[in-house]
């Protein structure tokens, strides 16, 4: 939480639908209002629940934009409409949103990132869900993949970031009396993702992910907090398997728990079968190096490692010279990463 | 592993499930709104969730309140039945009795951590809540950190002060809810403490709350018969052997737990008989790892590395560590036992040190 851009960036953390994220998120923004200040609301999602949208009451919104995609037309957050606008404060829900096609850019992240450079202060609604790192384990845990995630550094540059607590039980009764979706949609996600487990165990890393912001935030303002002990490095080992993905996202998560740098290395030759994984790091701000290598590719990724300090290689399980890097590379540290499975 | 048995209940824990079931229909329920410090709102979110039961029909009253310095909540008490305290000694007290007849659905009491006047029926206003539920009415409280025994240690560390009285852990993890009142430091008003105390304050109140999230999580599941193979907090096993690699291991695995909150374990399976030095290194290793909070465990079983995974599963790790392999490089045409790990540690990331001689 180093608070990188112009613009304050406001979190309200929550951990599924129904938690009354975007109801904090408007009593927040009514509040600085009635202190005086110029707030807007630039995107609101009513969904149709009466007590949030009173809340919304006496909010100037920000008109939505029209975007043409193949005939159609959609509605979505103006973004150049809100900097234009040019408020203190602009309420933006849903963090993770993807956005319509045809609009400026593909993430309403990417749009938040854009109106905090503007200067101007955005407070915002998200799940933990949505967390990038975390997508792997979501699933474990819920069976879900979700599709719209939201880079771990966003979350990090926030100055700020408040959990949005319900207990399960509260937001189950929520559900049945038709509070958060109509009946037939209730049903529906009670039978599927709305389940007391799935719900315990995501309310459990909504809470953990924010005492982990807190200390992030404590670190930055204390430098002598800093890690004791001998200063990691950990290196990706980018290969065509499919579970390449996951090995990215889970790097990510435990270098920036450790606090320590994260790069990605990759056999040049293989560059067309791993494009999709460059795109994952860069997402993720993990520079990846390509190299040269005409023989033994474990040896090289091994070499390469010695030759740049680095302290630990992460290889998924599946990539085909797994074993062989473990025999040439007994002087390094290698997190050999497994896929999550899900009980049957 | 024999992943399909994860999905059977076994008896024991059927009966469990019932019993769980039972004491769940007899006793009232207890919901715990915990704040990280004075003035972050919790007594507030209380009341509000009394008058929101009330409003949906359910018979709600207030057993205590905290009104000096809370004037903000007068206006909510207009709408929800007061119970009269006892007055012992000039002092306010739960009337657990009139409660008890009242027998309403739901009672509210502030200040879970309160100690009763000298002369009270119980000491502490915590045991008047029990006495409450035991009746089968539902209790919903508020109180603070800094009362929460287990955390009184590193709340002095924080601010530098110490609760003369606490509840204890039982009580906290016998809550069925816990619900957390989070709000950024800034916006606690008049507080004596520091924008980073507080803060810090914040970050231990989200761990414990995740704490007991997790236990709650352990309990259903095991009420269902569910058994679990993954964690949502990172669990981290460290192989114990004679060598000194150990410590590195160890050292690494406790930064990294610390770092992620999360919980560390060491393990060893006998093979055989050691000689004395190695015995003795063995013995300082496993030491070493208690002194750095492990939980140990020593196993047996013949074939160490079938005996390691099945006990990682069991504990739900999410992260093994272990000594790379000391074979020489010409048996490596049939896999190694470190292969094997690998390839059969369904979840989990292995990470593997460099080894040094014994010793």
């Amino acid at each position: 939480m180093t608070g990188k851009h112009k613009g304050r960036l406001k979190i309200f953390l929550g951990y599924a639908a129904g938690v009354g994220k975007t109801y904090q998120m408007l009593v927040e923004a009514r509040r600085l209002k009635e202190e005086g200040r110029d707030v807007v609301i630039g995107y609101f999602e009513p969904h149709g629940r009466k007590e949030t949208i009173a809340q919304t009451e006496g909010l100037e919104f920000v008109p939505r934009g029209r975007y043409e995609y193949r005939g159609s037309v959609f509605e979505d957050m103006d973004t150049d409409g809100v900097i234009a606008r040019h408020p203190r404060l602009a309420a933006v829900d849903e963090l993770a949103h993807a956005n319509v096609p045809g609009s400026q850019f593909s993430k309403r992240w990417q749009d938040v990132v854009k109106i905090l450079d503007a200067g101007i202060d955005v407070v915002t609604s998200v799940n933990v869900q949505h967390l990038e790192s975390l997508n792997d384990q979501v699933w474990q845990v819920t069976g879900i993949k979700v599709r719209e995630t939201v880079p771990d550094w966003v979350f990090e540059e926030a100055d700020e970031v408040v959990m949005v607590d319900l207990t399960p039980r509260a937001l189950l009764h929520r559900l049945e009396r038709g509070v958060v979706y109509p009946p037939e949609k209730a049903r529906e996600a009670l039978r599927n993702f709305f389940t007391e487990s799935n719900l315990t165990a995501l309310r459990e890393m909504a809470l953990r992910q924010t005492a982990h912001q807190l200390e992030e935030e404590r670190r930055a303002a204390a430098p002598a907090m800093a890690p004791s002990g001998k200063r990691e490095r950990i290196l990706l080992w980018l290969t065509p398997h499919p579970s390449t993905a996951m090995l990215i996202r889970r790097g990510r998560r435990v270098a920036d728990f450790l606090g320590c740098p994260c790069d990605a290395v990759y056999v040049r030759k293989e560059e067309g079968a791993i494009e999709p994984w460059l795109n994952i790091c860069a997402n993720l701000r993990i520079g990846a190096t390509a190299i040269e290598c005409k023989g033994n590719a474990a040896k090289a990724i091994a070499a390469f490692a010695r030759g740049n300090g680095v302290t630990q290689v992460y290889v998924t399980r599946n990539a085909p010279k797994v074993n062989e890097l473990v025999d040439q590379a007994r002087d390094l540290q290698i997190t050999v990463v497994a896929e999550r499975v899900r009980p049957v | 592993m024999a992943s399909k048995d994860f999905c059977r209940p076994d008896p024991d824990e059927l009966l469990r499930r019932i019993q769980a079931q039972e004491t769940g229909d007899r006793k009232g329920r207890l919901k715990i709104f915990l704040g990280y410090a004075p003035r972050v709102g919790k007594s507030k979110r209380m009341f509000d969730e009394g008058i929101r039961r009330l409003r949906r029909g359910q018979d709600v009253v207030v057993g205590a309140i905290q009104l000096k310095g809370a004037e903000h909540l007068q206006p909510m008490l207009r709408e929800i039945e007061v119970m009269p305290p006892l007055i012992i000694a000039g002092r306010e007290s739960i009337d657990v009795d009139a409660i008890i007849r009242r027998n309403p659905q739901v009672c509210l009491v502030d200040e879970l951590a309160r100690e009763n006047p000298a002369g009270s029926r119980n000491r502490q206003r915590w045991q008047d809540v029990e006495q409450i539920r035991a009746a089968g009415i539902t209790v919903v409280g508020a109180m603070n950190l800094q009362y929460v025994c287990e955390e009184q240690r590193s709340v002095e560390r924080i601010t530098g002060r110490r609760a003369r009285n606490g509840v204890p852990a039982g009580f906290m993890h016998s809550a069925d809810e816990m619900v957390i009142v989070d709000v950024p430091a800034e916006e606690v008003e008049r507080s004596d403490l520091s924008a980073s105390q507080l803060t810090e304050l914040r970050e231990l109140a989200l761990l414990l709350a995740a704490q007991v999230v997790e236990e709650q999580l352990q309990r259903y599941m095991e009420a269902h018969g569910i058994k679990q193979s993954w964690s949502a907090q990172e669990r981290i096993l460290v192989c114990i052997t004679p060598r000194s690699s150990a410590r590195a291991m160890l050292d690494s695995a406790s930064r990294a737990t610390q770092r992620f909150h999360g919980q560390m374990l060491a393990v060893y399976v006998k093979q055989g008989e050691l000689d004395r030095a190695a015995d003795e290194s063995l013995q300082q290793n496993l030491e070493y790892a208690g002194r750095l909070g492990a939980e140990i465990h020593v196993l047996e079983g013949s074939d160490s590395i079938a005996r390691i995974l099945q006990f990682a599963h069991e504990e739900r790790i999410t992260q093994l560590y272990i000594g790379h392999t000391q074979r020489k490089r010409w048996a490596f045409w049939t896999p190694g036992p470190v292969d094997r790990l690998i390839q059969a540690a369904e979840g989990i990331d292995v990470r593997l040190f460099p080894q040094t001689k014994a010793g």
